[in-house]
Order: C-alpha cells, then sequence, then structure tokens
C-alpha cells in the first residue's frame, strides 16, 4: 500500500529523529517506564508510522464495511443506519420483580432484554433443591417452569422485542419455555428474535456453569442449531462467549483466541452432525468483554472479525457471506470494577463503552458502578444506560464507519492480535481442538497464569488501578445498594409445590419419559424438551432425566 | 528447627464459577511458603468440612460471588463447631456487602477481604492469626 522510496524517507527521517530529538530529550526527562505495555502485556513503541503496516493491502487486509474480510464492520451502513442494540443484563428475584425491572428498562429506552438467570436455573436445579439453598434469586431471576416464563414476560410482546439469555446447559430448555409462551402470546417461532448463550466450552474454562459431559453438550447445542435453522430463522443459536473468558484473567490475545477456537469446535460439532456449513453459520453469534485499554480493545475486536471471516472461509469453505461475518455483544469489564471510590467506575465503564462503538459491536451492556459490591440499582442502571446513549446521541463517534482505521497504532495493533491469536489456534489444534485443550486444561493453565501475573503488577505497583493502588481515600460504606429479598427462596418453593399439585402430573411424568428414552437414540431432542415445557414439567425435573442419561461433567482442578 | 508449614483449604462453597480470585490467593499463599489445597466449585458445607479435616489444615478461605455467604458461611462454621475443629482459622471474601461483615463475624469467621484486598494483607493476616 506505501510506495517504497517513501518508506525509506520514512526511516532515515524517523531514525534522524531518534538520534537528535529522542536521544536528547530522553537524557533530560528519561520516559516513565523503560518499556510499555499494553494491558495484555504487548508491547507499545514511542510512535507507529507506515513502517509498521507496511505490508498492509487496504483491499485485502481492510476492505470495505459488510464486505470480506469484515474487518471495519459486519453491516454496510454501521452506525449511520441504526445503532447498537442497548441491552442491559437484568434479573433478580422472582419472576414478577425482573418483570417489572424490564418493563421499567424499556420504559427508559433500552432496546433489547438480557435476562440473568440465578444460579440454580443455570445448573438445572430447581429453587427446592439441597444445593439451592441461599442462592434462590441470588444473581438473576429464579425460573422454575414454564408458569415463572409466563410471569417473567408478561405484559411484554414477544414479536416486538429480542431478547437475550444468558443460559448455558439447560439452554434448550429455557429456550423451548420463550416458544410456549411466545405461543400463548400468539407469536409464532419463526417471529422470535433474540439469543441463548448456549456456550458450553467457556463454561468448562471460566464461568463454571456446566452440567453434562463434552459430548452430550455438543450434542445438545448442536440439535439447537438444527431446531433454529428450520424454526427460527431469526434466532442466534449460540453467542460463543470470550467475556468469561477474560473476566477470568485472559489477555485480550488469549480472549481472541480461546473464543475463536471454541467457534472452530462448535462448526465442527455441527458438520459431524450432518448440518451443512451455510445452514447454521450464518446465526452463529459472538460475545466479549471490554476492558480499558481503548486502542488495544477497538483492534481486539477489528481482529476478531478479520480472523473469524478467514476461517469460515479458508477452512470451513463456507459460501454466504453471512457465515463469516463475526457479529457480537460486548459487555464492559466486570473485573475492571472497584469497590473503592465506586463512582469511577462510571469513567471507566464509559471509556470501555467507547471501545466497543468503535470496535463496531452490535449490541452492548454497560455495567453499573455499583457492580464491585451488589446488584445494581435502578439508579446505577439508569447511569450505565445514559452512558451508551450519550455516545449515541452526544459523541459523533457513531456518524462514520470505523473511525480508528488507517491509525499506524490501532492497524498495527489489530495485526498483532490477530497473528499471536492465529498462533493459540494453531496450538489448540496442535493438542487436538479446543474440547481436548479444555480437558487437559490448557486454557485454564494460560488464563490462570495471566490473572496472576496481573494481580502481581497491581501489588507492586508496577499496574495502577485508581483508588485501590493509588489515589486511595478514607471512604463511608457506599449507600442504596440493591438487596434480594431474602424470603424469595421460600416464595418460590410455595410456587412451585402449587404447580405441582395443579398440572397433569401423568402428562409430565410419560413426557419426561419419552424424553429420556430419545437421550440415548440421535434424535433431536428439542421437540421431546418442548413437550416436557408445555406440560409444565419442571427444569429440574428436565435437567435430572438429562443426568441419568448423560451423566455430570467433573472439572479437573488446578492451580 | 524448620517450623512446620501452614496448611490452608481454599474453598468454593455453593454454585458459584468464579473462582478468579480463589486461584489467584491459592497462588499467592503458596507463593507465600503454604501449602494449599483447592477444593474446586460448587462445594456443599459438608465437603468443604471434610476436606478441611482430611488435609488436617490451619486455615479456611471461603470465597463467594454470589451473594450466598449470609447461608453458606454460617453453616460451614456451625459444621466446624459440631466436628470439634473450630481451631481452624476461617476467613471469606468475594462480593460481601459492608453491612454483612459484623454478622459474619459473629458466627466465627475472622475476617472478610472485599474486592480490592492486596494479598500480602491476607498473607499477613494468617501469618499473624493462625493457630499453630
Amino acid at each position: 500500500m506505501f510506495d517504497k522510496d517513501s518508506l525509506k524517507k520514512l526511516e532515515e527521517a524517523k531514525n534522524n529523529w531518534e538520534e537528535s530529538k529522542i536521544k536528547k530529550a530522553l537524557s533530560k526527562f528519561p520516559e516513565r517506564y523503560e518499556k510499555f505495555y499494553t494491558n495484555s502485556n504487548l508491547e507499545v513503541e514511542r510512535l507507529y508510522t507506515e513502517l509498521d503496516i507496511k505490508d498492509m493491502d487496504y483491499n485485502r487486509d481492510l476492505g470495505f464495511p459488510g464486505e470480506y474480510p469484515f474487518t471495519r464492520g459486519v453491516q454496510p451502513t454501521m452506525y449511520r443506519g441504526k445503532f447498537w442494540t442497548m441491552r442491559q443484563y437484568a434479573g433478580f428475584g422472582t419472576a414478577e420483580e425482573s418483570n417489572e425491572r424490564y418493563k421499567f428498562l424499556l420504559s427508559q429506552g433500552q432496546t433489547g432484554l438480557s435476562v440473568a438467570f440465578d444460579l440454580p436455573t443455570q445448573i438445572g436445579y430447581d429453587s427446592d433443591h439441597p444445593l439451592a439453598q441461599g442462592e434462590v434469586g441470588k444473581v438473576g431471576v429464579a425460573i422454575d417452569s414454564l408458569k415463572d416464563m409466563e410471569i417473567l414476560f408478561d405484559g411484554i410482546p414477544l414479536d416486538k422485542v429480542s431478547t437475550s439469555m444468558t443460559i448455558n446447559a439447560p439452554a434448550s430448555i429455557l429456550l423451548c419455555m420463550y416458544i410456549a409462551v411466545a405461543e400463548k402470546q400468539g407469536v409464532s417461532p419463526e417471529k422470535l428474535a433474540g439469543t441463548i448463550q448456549n456456550d458450553i466450552l467457556k463454561e468448562y474454562v471460566a464461568r463454571g456453569t456446566y452440567i453434562f459431559p463434552p459430548e452430550p453438550s455438543m450434542r445438545l447445542i448442536t440439535n439447537i442449531f438444527e431446531y433454529c435453522s428450520k424454526n427460527m430463522p431469526k434466532w442466534n443459536t449460540i453467542s460463543i462467549s470470550g467475556y468469561h473468558i477474560r473476566e477470568a484473567g485472559a489477555t485480550a490475545v488469549q480472549e481472541v483466541a480461546f473464543t475463536l477456537a471454541d467457534g472452530i469446535a462448535y462448526v465442527e460439532a455441527a458438520l459431524k452432525a450432518g448440518l451443512s456449513v451455510d445452514d447454521f453459520a450464518p446465526r452463529l453469534s459472538f460475545f466479549f468483554n471490554a476492558h480499558n485499554d481503548l486502542f488495544e480493545e477497538v483492534a481486539k475486536f477489528r481482529a476478531a472479525r478479520r480472523l473469524w471471516a478467514k476461517i469460515m472461509k479458508e477452512r470451513f469453505k463456507a459460501q454466504n457471506p453471512k457465515s463469516m461475518m463475526l457479529r457480537f455483544h460486548t459487555q464492559t469489564g466486570g473485573s475492571t470494577l472497584t469497590a473503592q471510590q465506586p463512582d469511577n467506575n462510571i469513567v471507566r465503564v464509559t471509556i470501555q463503552a467507547l471501545a466497543a462503538v468503535l470496535g463496531g459491536t452490535q449490541s452492548l451492556h454497560t455495567n453499573s458502578r455499583d457492580e464491585a459490591l451488589a446488584l445494581p440499582s435502578e439508579d446505577s442502571v439508569r447511569i450505565a444506560l445514559r452512558t451508551q446513549q450519550i455516545i449515541a446521541y452526544e459523541s459523533g463517534v457513531a456518524d462514520t464507519i470505523d473511525p480508528l482505521a488507517g491509525s499506524y497504532y490501532v492497524e498495527h495493533l489489530t495485526n498483532t492480535i490477530e497473528e499471536k491469536a492465529r498462533e493459540y489456534i494453531e496450538k489448540i489444534d496442535s493438542l487436538g481442538g479446543a474440547i481436548r485443550a479444555i480437558e487437559k486444561g490448557f486454557m485454564q493453565q494460560e488464563i490462570q497464569d495471566s490473572a496472576y501475573r496481573y494481580q502481581k503488577e497491581i501489588e507492586s505497583g508496577r499496574r495502577i488501578v485508581v483508588g485501590v493502588n493509588k489515589f486511595q481515600i478514607e471512604e463511608e460504606p457506599p449507600k442504596g445498594l440493591l438487596k434480594v429479598d431474602p424470603e424469595v427462596g421460600r416464595r418460590q418453593i410455595e410456587k412451585l409445590n402449587k404447580l405441582k399439585s395443579e398440572r397433569d402430573n401423568i402428562a409430565v411424568s410419560n413426557s419426561l419419559k419419552e424424553l429420556g428414552e430419545k437421550a440415548m437414540t440421535d434424535e433431536n431432542l428439542m421437540p421431546y424438551i418442548l413437550n416436557c415445557v408445555r406440560n409444565y414439567a419442571t427444569l429440574g425435573e428436565i435437567c435430572d432425566i438429562l443426568r441419568e442419561e448423560f451423566g455430570e461433567y467433573k472439572a479437573s482442578i488446578m492451580i | 528447627m524448620i517450623a512446620k508449614k501452614i496448611r490452608v483449604l481454599i474453598a468454593k462453597p455453593g454454585l458459584d464459577g468464579h473462582d478468579r480470585g480463589a486461584k489467584v490467593i491459592a497462588r499467592a499463599l503458596r507463593d507465600a511458603g503454604m501449602e494449599v489445597v483447592y477444593t474446586g466449585l460448587r462445594q456443599t458445607p459438608e465437603q468443604i468440612v471434610e476436606a478441611a479435616i482430611q488435609e488436617d489444615v490451619d486455615v479456611i478461605g471461603l470465597s463467594i460471588l454470589s451473594g450466598a455467604h449470609n447461608f453458606l458461611f454460617p453453616r460451614v462454621m456451625e459444621l466446624l463447631k459440631e466436628r470439634g475443629v473450630d481451631d481452624i482459622l476461617v476467613i471469606g471474601g468475594g462480593i460481601i456487602p459492608d453491612e454483612d461483615i459484623p454478622g459474619l463475624k459473629e458466627v466465627g469467621i475472622a475476617e472478610v477481604f472485599t474486592p480490592g484486598t492486596p494479598t500480602s494483607k491476607i498473607v499477613e493476616f494468617i501469618t499473624s492469626n493462625v493457630n499453630k
């Protein structure tokens, strides 16, 4: 892209500048550090010029928005057409309370829903399970059956909103509940828009809400791919997530590499199940984190898009450009929030949200300032949403596409992240793919090493976190934190007992029995799960049947 | 004379899968010369107390970020008492609101470390409070 002569002249000029100006400057004022690093430990030079991207070919490496390799974005007009979806992850207590919060968020101009489930729901236990004690309604809403789901979406027209559900191991069950609620509203499945997270691999790596071993888990996932490709064309069947990998301590490079390696494993599983790539790949979606290192994060999103496009085209021979598009949701980085001086978090979230928008995200959750302390209060959530709205409507950054393209630094970082992520993926391939690498603990170990290094950098003072290891003040305990009603567990159990006395228990046990039988065949389980759900079988009952057939995953422990 | 190493069990009670903190602390304690056992995720209070006895630990570190601490921490303390091993130093950490801390200390949790705590502070606390 750059002319050889002018590069040569540039190199000479740069050498001169270093010899004359820089040497002199350094002798008077040494730089703050001998070497500088990004948040993810990539070395940062003093100055970037054309020399750092001299091999770049515009058409090959960047292209145009909406065209391969999608470096500049997946849609032709990006935010000039419409802004990203502003989607705040929310849910706590009972379905009634969460329904109220969703209606509040929609009334404040939020454009999509994102459901947080409590841990018992995510791990397939009903609220009356002994292991659920103390956990019901804590980190999300408790859903035991279709009955709760009906309440959760009461008065919310499912043909008008798109809904994202953070549910993994029991994703097919919650998806069936959503389909069944929609049916009752008179909305057919093909009209439903939304996403289920449905990404079990990162649960093994970083998030921890697994139930079944990898093989049956992958089968449930490919069943969903197949079912949705026929019945739910607007549904994102998976959200392949780097978010939690990053939260667990990974670097930006590891986040991209491990997420795309997981993506490769899902594509391979679906191909092995007999699906053809262009039937399911357009509905794969991704989920990334946004941390504080603004340029590195923007570069990360751009690198991920380009690398995925190449993988889909070159490795899996996809034909449909939609199969090559990496569409993603972003959430700002929970682990970057500080419990100290929590209002400072508003500023962190602003930088991170800006990175997501400059990186071309399709939807965004901005964290609330008080999330290092508790679930967010209504006031804090409003500020978080307003942050997105200010970026969208006031900052001007959304008015032209991929505005940081062409920055020597950002393009150089984009190249570096892509290259280093590709090296990791090759390493994972050599270990036998993502599933094997996870079973061997490879990704977990890499992430833990990064997390520990990061902590040591903070403790040595090499890395400054404002309010934590510098600029501390004496503080009063924060006020106005959200507290989940401790009675929610009891109320949920009462509802569960009532349900079990009112439903047709013969239909329930027949449908469960049928599901158990089909679990051992190659049949797609979705219709059988849907049948159980319609009969008001509980989440725990359905998971128990599958636990009997599939067994449970046992994590290997290493530190 | 070589002093006996302090033995620590780092445990994740409840269903919460956030174990970045637990693992970082496990490594920091190990680097500080302690012997550390990590339970892994989803341990019941019964399993934790059993492991503490089996491993003959001096310290239990409980980590929880899901908000279930008010139920699970006291349960661990109760079981330790029942099993007659309440001389074990028990500390806790995670997303734990300030207002919950006095109640946890009342049932015998020696200290609660919240986000932003340097690992050196935890090492120091253990070294000066462990029953040796």
